[in-house]
């Protein structure tokens, strides 16, 4: 057994949420670069330029990416073997999260009640996802989600018999909807099988995944760089004004399903797919 | 990209009338100058709510320009946190009744609907877009920000802002033509 006391995951979620919302990961930038290089539309490439300026910005000088810096979407990986002290795991959570976005100049997006909505001045709560591993080590994901692009995320309950071109088909309708309200360039994270709520989770996790990374399954990897290219077809381009560069991945998970379902989630990300990931 | 390329910077002072609207078409890079307010989701219902029972608005909507902005708040020092634009649809229930107003501009990101479109039409007013997620880079624009109305809607306030060369781009003109539907219709 592995103790490990609260107070130091308060801190970690306090810093890892400034992180997020001031750097981009390597491989995000490094998908923005090679995007400005290959984009054949000049508007488009102005614009991606514009974005790669904004990143060096808010980096420098300490100003957030964008200004929706989200709601704190956390993954909790905990191994089995740790044992929390010093009080509530999950207090200490969302505690974490209210440091970090009061004290790191975060704008405060969260209501209290979907319909009374009255703000909560601290950015809390977070939405915490659980996962019990075996081990003793913990690894916590910060991934603050934007809603100009969670607005565009869509649940598909589709038939067996629809296939993988159904499904093919379902993302592709997502993100021509979604179009420029989504601030492309997207990442487009799928969640294929499951239940309803199954699919949905795994559209978000999948956002958390490297760009240029793909599925263990052939049939999936193919299917992600299949439907990126069809996606970079649409003509969408860099914040919807048209162009080549309309994702820069789309990464998929699958769970087993029941024989009567095929639920598909697309959760569209804008191009500040921000995630910060620490083991402990 | 259209004629004006960034080295011949075309600038647009605001609040504009209707001989600027007259002269923006759809997909023109511009950079406006000058003075804008903001509002979003929250003080559109509170405008919205007091133009419906006619009561006596905080800001003068005609002849003006609104963003569609909710800042993160400045570090000490700063003007203003990151101020990049939100999506527009959310304002469309209450934009035609603005437009009636006499908005003249409004800036955002992402479609409009179509009675918004008619609306911008029948005013002959402008849909501009800012780059979305460009907050940082934009907020460097913002001379001077105050909040004048709604203080205690937090970052959903109306605030006052003085703007340098901030860049816009032109997508539904007075004439309705729309650079998004463009995009789709090139495609095909």
């Amino acid at each position: 057994m592995r103790e490990i006391n609260v107070d130091i995951i308060t801190e970690n979620i306090k810093e890892m949420c400034i992180e997020a919302n001031h750097f981009l990961s390597d491989d995000m930038k490094a998908a923005l670069n090679k995007a400005k290089k290959e984009e054949k539309s000049p508007l488009g490439c102005q614009i991606l330029g514009q974005l790669q300026e904004n990143l060096k910005i808010a980096g420098e000088e300490m100003i957030p990416i964008c200004q929706d810096t989200g709601m704190a979407v956390i993954f909790m990986e905990i191994g089995q073997e740790v044992h929390f002290t010093g009080g509530s795991l999950e207090e200490a959570i969302h505690e974490g999260v209210r440091q970090g976005y009061v004290e790191g100049y975060l704008r405060k997006s969260v209501v209290k009640d979907p319909l009374i909505r009255e703000n909560t001045k601290d950015n809390t709560p977070a939405i915490i996802h659980y996962y019990i591993k075996s081990g003793d080590r913990i690894k916590i994901t910060v991934a603050p989600k934007g809603f100009g692009s969670e607005n565009m995320s869509r649940v598909f309950m589709l038939k067996p018999a629809d296939g993988e071109k159904g499904v093919k088909n379902a993302i592709l309708q997502a993100v021509k909807d979604a179009g420029p309200n989504a601030c492309p360039p997207m990442t487009v994270g799928v969640g294929i099988g499951g239940t309803f709520e199954k699919c949905a989770l795994m559209a978000k996790h999948a956002l958390t995944r490297k760009i240029g990374e793909h599925s263990h399954y052939e049939h999936i990897a193919r299917m992600e760089k299949e439907v990126l290219e069809e996606i970079n077809q649409t003509g969408i381009g860099p914040g919807g004004l048209g162009g080549t560069t309309t994702a820069f991945a789309v990464n998929i998970e699958t769970y087993p399903t029941h024989i009567a379902g095929l639920p598909v989630a697309v959760n569209i990300c804008c191009h500040v797919n921000r995630h910060v990931t620490r083991k402990i | 990209m259209n004629k004006n390329e960034a080295d011949e910077k075309r600038i647009i002072q605001a609040p504009f009338g209707k001989e600027e609207i007259e002269s923006l078409k759809s997909g023109d890079y511009i950079y406006l100058t000058g003075t804008i307010y903001t509002a979003r989701d929250a003080a559109h219902k509170r405008l919205y709510e007091s133009m419906l029972k006619g009561e006596k608005l905080p800001i003068e909507i005609s002849g003006n320009v609104i963003y569609y902005l909710g800042p993160s708040p400045a570090r000490p020092g700063q003007v203003i946190g990151s101020a990049g634009p939100t999506t527009s649809s959310r304002m469309d229930k209450y934009t035609p009744l603005m437009l009636d107003a006499g908005l003249n501009g409004m800036i955002g990101k992402g479609k409009r609907n179509q009675e918004v479109i008619d609306s911008i039409v029948k005013n002959g007013a402008v849909y501009m877009a800012a780059v979305g997620g460009a907050g940082a880079l934009l907020s460097k624009c913002i001379k001077k920000s105050e909040v004048i109305a709604y203080e205690d809607l937090g970052t959903e306030a109306i605030r006052r802002l003085e703007v340098e060369n901030l860049p816009v781009i032109v997508v539904i003109d007075k004439d309705g033509k729309n650079l998004y539907e463009n995009v789709f219709e090139s495609e095909k």
